[in-house]
């Protein structure tokens, strides 16, 4: 173990946020800027890589510029950067990582290589570090997985999605109510003045998996719209959105306080995009409550992709000496294995 | 005055050091492989064996494109970056530009060309002008037809340079006949110390260097955005804009 004493530049460019931050000890941000290309990518109805891509090399020396003078350190300073190596878009990692190799080539400052979900999952750190062993539920746009954590470091793969991402349903059911680009939280304002009055399934898998789908969900709702068109009735989209929330909540919550139970860990971390979801944070407190296991949920501000997250998690793998050479190279699948 | 010159916008990987106009060292490799991968350490052994360090560059130079999107941008983010960490300059040349260099003692056109897919080209048509290329006709990506049988009005031999030339090569010699001629193997590589060479002049010129939001030439739009602009009933601009982003692998080799 090095000193527990750091300050760590993180990079993040996987999707449609170009980001860098400064994190001092893997706990204090002191600076987090945030990109975002939604606007642009609105009018396409969802992200296109490679406009993505191309926002990102325009803005990225600006906008670590940017979080190391809100951070007022120099480049010097630093103790290490990381960067954010996958999974995401290849083009789009491919910029970030760029990046970080040069920079730590022409700064001769060590450089790091984050998974994306360990960013999510350390996000909690920077609320409060983390305590071990826990199981955290990582949902987003492209992730829904149940992750185990004996220590810093070192995933373990529980259960995950056999088809569609959590996010990516939610995204897809508000195209099918047309719902304007992004879909998800759209759902979630929709759903709050809606009833849970549609049925809806729920896919539990065998008893014992912790594995999730959400592509049957999906189906239904088609199938639900369609029929209601050849009928003539008129769907209600509050209602539909509350219906179909609360059976990927319901699916989300039950195999997180299954996944506590089986792995006998008393916190629980949620991580990703989705736990943005205000229906999903106010379930999951409830049943943590009930059961109590010690709920860690990120502030909105870091449920979403930053770079102090990537930061956070960089500074484990620093003060593990686990350092990235200039042959690093942007990995889209990068599974998030023992490390 | 030290410049680091670097170009990943083709299959073509370049990496070269100059003492203002003399080279001090360059390494070229022509393949398949990922430049993503291989440029920071294509430039780390080049230094090393050139006893020189990072702190002893005062100038980065780099292709601006066109050439493969993913590849580009490799060259563009890690040129930047490095430039803002040392505090030192940014240029850059067009990858077309640099490759017509190799064609700087003909005594007639030059025509560097990248292939685009689907029957068109990213090429532009040059001419000697003292120390430079002067741009006869401004590159462009364009349909090898409409492009052969403009250079053919031209009453002029005409050298074509770059390994994508072979694909075109019949064609080339319906439209020039024996006006046409075609590059050396060494000619159809573009070298990374004419880059280097073409930012030296710019510099001694009093050029103004890149800033910090500089972008690649990519010289069309995406795909997406081509759409985009057809929908709204912009339909100039699509035809110049057919993407190109499908023809890069996914690994982001180029
Ligand atoms: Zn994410």
């Amino acid at each position: 173990m090095i000193q527990k004493q750091s300050l760590v530049l993180g990079i993040e460019t996987s999707c449609d946020e170009t980001s860098a931050a400064v994190v001092a000890d893997g706990t204090r941000v002191l600076s987090n800027v945030i990109s975002s290309q939604m606007e642009v990518h609105r009018r396409f109805g969802g992200v296109v890589p490679e406009v993505a891509s191309r926002r990102h090399v325009e803005r990225i020396t600006l906008i670590i510029e940017q979080a190391l003078q809100e951070a007022q350190v120099e480049l010097g300073d630093l103790d290490a950067i990381a960067v954010t190596q996958g999974p995401g878009l290849v083009g789009a990692l491919l910029i970030g990582v760029a990046a970080g190799k040069a920079l730590s080539f022409a700064s001769g400052i060590p450089l790091v290589a984050v998974h994306h979900i360990a960013g999510h999952i350390y996000a909690n750190h920077l609320v409060k570090p983390l305590e071990f062993p826990l199981v955290s539920l990582v949902v987003s746009g492209g992730h829904t997985e149940l992750i185990y954590m004996e220590k810093h470091n070192h995933f373990e793969r529980l259960g995950q999605t056999r088809d569609d991402a959590a996010g990516e349903a939610f995204d897809k059911v508000a195209r099918l109510m047309n719902l304007p680009y992004p879909g998800g939280p759209q759902i979630d304002r929709l759903a709050v003045e809606g009833s849970i009055s549609y049925d809806l399934p729920r896919a539990w898998l065998e008893p014992d998996s912790l594995d999730f789908s959400f592509s049957g969900l999906k189906s239904a709702v088609m199938q639900l719209m369609q029929k209601a068109k050849q009928r003539q009735e008129e769907i209600r989209p509050a209602d539909l959105a509350a219906s179909f929330q609360h059976a990927v909540i319901d699916v989300l919550v039950e195999k997180s306080i299954r996944a506590v139970k089986k792995t006998g860990v008393k916190h629980l971390l949620l991580a990703g995009g989705v736990s943005a979801n205000s229906a999903l944070r106010v379930q999951l407190s409830k049943r943590c409550e009930q059961e109590q296991i010690d709920l860690r949920i990120p502030p909105l501000e870091l449920c979403t992709d930053n770079a102090a997250m990537i930061a956070a998690a960089g500074t484990f793998l620093f003060y593990e000496g686990k350092f990235a050479d200039l042959t690093l190279n942007a990995d889209p699948g990068l599974p998030l294995t023992y490390s | 005055m030290k410049i680091l010159a670097m170009d990943t916008t083709t299959l073509v990987m370049g990496v070269a050091v100059l003492e203002e106009n003399k080279v001090l060292g360059e390494v070229t490799t022509n393949l398949l492989k990922n430049h993503s991968v291989r440029l920071m350490p294509t430039i780390d052994r080049l230094l090393k064996d050139l006893d020189l360090k990072m702190t002893d560059m005062d100038v980065i130079a780099v292709t601006s494109g066109p050439g493969s999107y993913t590849g580009i941008r490799i060259g563009v983010t890690s040129a930047k970056t490095m430039a803002w960490a040392r505090k030192i300059p940014l240029y850059s040349e067009s990858s077309l530009t640099v490759l017509a260099m190799n064609g700087f003692r003909f005594p007639g056109l030059v025509v560097p060309i990248f292939d685009a897919r689907r029957q068109r080209v990213y090429s532009g048509v040059y001419r000697t002008c003292g120390n430079k290329m002067e741009e006869v006709m401004k590159q462009q990506v364009v349909s090898i037809h409409e492009w052969l049988e403009q250079i053919a009005k031209r009453e002029e031999p005409v050298l074509f340079l770059g390994d994508d030339v072979q694909s075109f090569r019949e064609l080339i010699i319906q439209h020039l006949n024996e006006r046409a001629v075609f590059g050396d193997p060494a000619e159809n590589i573009p070298r990374p110390s004419q880059l280097g060479w073409l930012i030296w002049q710019k510099i001694i010129q009093g050029e103004k260097p890149e800033s910090q939001a500089f972008t690649p030439n990519y010289l069309q739009l995406t795909q997406a955005e081509a759409n985009w602009l057809q929908k709204q009933g912009n339909g100039e601009s699509v035809h110049e804009s057919q993407g190109r982003e499908n023809c890069i692998s996914s690994d982001g080799s180029v």
